[in-house]
């Protein structure tokens, strides 16, 4: 079946079978590789992108389910060749150990700022909630988004 | 690498148009809303169909929490978030605000639906224990037109429902009550897991006593049990301690736990016990304000 979407911004057309999951196309179809595959069991959240600017994660939605619809991942981050604050937060405060977790995480954080620009600790945990770092460097992380959110 | 088995992927532009595939295409056919319950099942082979078919572009249709005298109805396709955050679901019932922050992540919730979950059949799943607590309606759609299935006829034992081949599940309705609270307790292995057991209570109160209340159970049996004895046994009774211990023990004697990776059923039935207990003491203290 043919499937478009928006990508980061630019109309993507393909040919796909109906089981692909959003994951895959978006990292082997596109070569969007900054979107990570974990779990698979839409447990531990590295796989997540924005659909429709809310964070979803990738390995439970199939590519088709994204048709017409409009998906932003980790790789439209950075606008005009500036980083977003949340880049700059993870790296100003060691949020990233492994990096596995990271575009996950960025991603979830990015959305929680568009909503709360000012969220506490425990806002920010409740956010992550969904995403697991398995080097447990949770405390950077939050205070990467904190550092984030007085930046911006 | 974990992929569903093949299948046809067809999107629904209406309810007419989904009950109409759902009819061509019979047992061969489901539904997909969130995904999130059906998907893992269809990456592990444990579903395996020949087509999909997507519903979320109903959302705008059958994605709504109604306020209407007498009862709230809310849209098979209304999705966690939106049952956490609305304000008439806090207002008038508070349950669903607590078992709706332990239901699996906020990224979750965001896709995960109400229809879908109660579609799942899950016995351990939460929001089919809130609807059984508050005496939900199911409104199931077909070819020719909507019937209305109480809540304890929904289910029809674990991944089991009263919804036909040709029909789907567009509205939950809830009976609105004056005088009345609720509240959800579930106690999990790890956040975001399913239950070990969780209780829901309702309760309904008039000059100091209690009118009715409810408790449903989820984990503890093949289907999210109401528990009719507790209702009995508290109508027009004053809410105390003892009374809450005295529920607890029908909860504990009535369940059905089995022995699992979760835990044992002796542990469960004591789970029971103490979670209904805790729900019934918040939901009265929220009627009274003071939780």
């Amino acid at each position: 079946m043919k499937v478009t979407m928006t990508v980061n911004g630019e109309e993507v057309t393909a040919e796909i079978e109906g089981r692909l999951l959003l994951v895959h196309f978006l990292r082997d179809q596109l070569g969007l590789t900054g979107t990570h595959w974990g779990c698979d069991t839409s447990n531990c959240g590295t796989c997540v992108v924005w659909l429709d600017r809310e964070p979803v994660k990738s390995c439970t939605v199939l590519a088709a389910m994204a048709g017409g619809h409009d998906v932003r991942t980790v790789e439209g981050l950075e606008q005009g060749g500036e980083l977003d604050p949340v880049q700059k937060g993870f790296i100003a405060c060691h949020g990233l150990q492994c990096g596995f977790c990271t575009p996950g995480m960025m991603m979830t954080a990015r959305a929680l700022l568009d909503k709360n620009p000012d969220p506490s600790e425990g806002e920010i945990r409740e956010a992550i909630s969904g995403q697991i770092c398995r080097c447990t460097g949770y405390a950077t992380i939050v205070r990467s988004i904190r550092w984030a959110a007085s930046a911006s | 690498m974990q992929v569903p088995g093949q299948f046809e992927y067809e999107r629904a532009t209406s309810v007419e148009h989904a009950i109409g595939l759902l009819d061509r295409l019979g047992d061969t056919a489901r539904l997909v809303a969130g995904g999130h319950s059906l998907l893992p099942m269809m990456k592990l082979r444990l579903a395996n169909f020949d087509y999909l078919i997507d519903i979320n572009d109903l959302h705008a249709e059958l994605g709504h929490i109604t306020v209407e005298p007498g009862r709230i109805r809310i849209g098979a396709m209304t999705r966690h978030r939106e049952l956490l955050e609305s304000p008439d679901l806090r207002q008038h019932f508070p349950i669903f605000a607590d078992a709706e922050r332990v239901i699996a992540d906020p990224v979750v919730r965001n896709r995960g639906t109400l229809g879908g979950s109660l579609c799942q059949a899950d016995p351990s799943e939460d929001l089919s224990a809130v609807c059984t607590t508050l005496g939900a309606s199911c409104v199931i759609r077909g070819l020719d037109g909507e019937r209305v299935v109480p809540m304890e006829d929904f289910h029809r034992g674990p991944y089991e429902t009263a919804v036909g081949d040709a029909e789907m599940l567009t509205e939950v309705h809830f009976p609105l009550r004056p005088g009345g609270s609720s509240a959800y307790e579930k106690v999990e292995r790890r956040a975001g897991d399913w239950a070990v057991v969780s209780a829901g209570a309702a309760v309904w109160l008039q000059n100091g006593v209690m009118t009715d209340a409810r408790v449903g159970l989820a984990a503890v049996g093949p289907d999210t049990a109401g528990l009719p004895e507790i209702s009995q046994a508290l109508r027009g009774r004053e809410p105390s301690e003892a009374l809450y211990e005295e529920a607890g023990d029908i909860a504990a004697r009535s369940c059905d736990p089995a022995t699992d990776t979760r835990g044992s059923a002796d542990y469960k039935r004591h789970l029971a016990k103490e979670l209904t207990r805790r729900t019934l003491r918040k939901a009265v203290r929220r009627l009274e304000g003071r939780a």
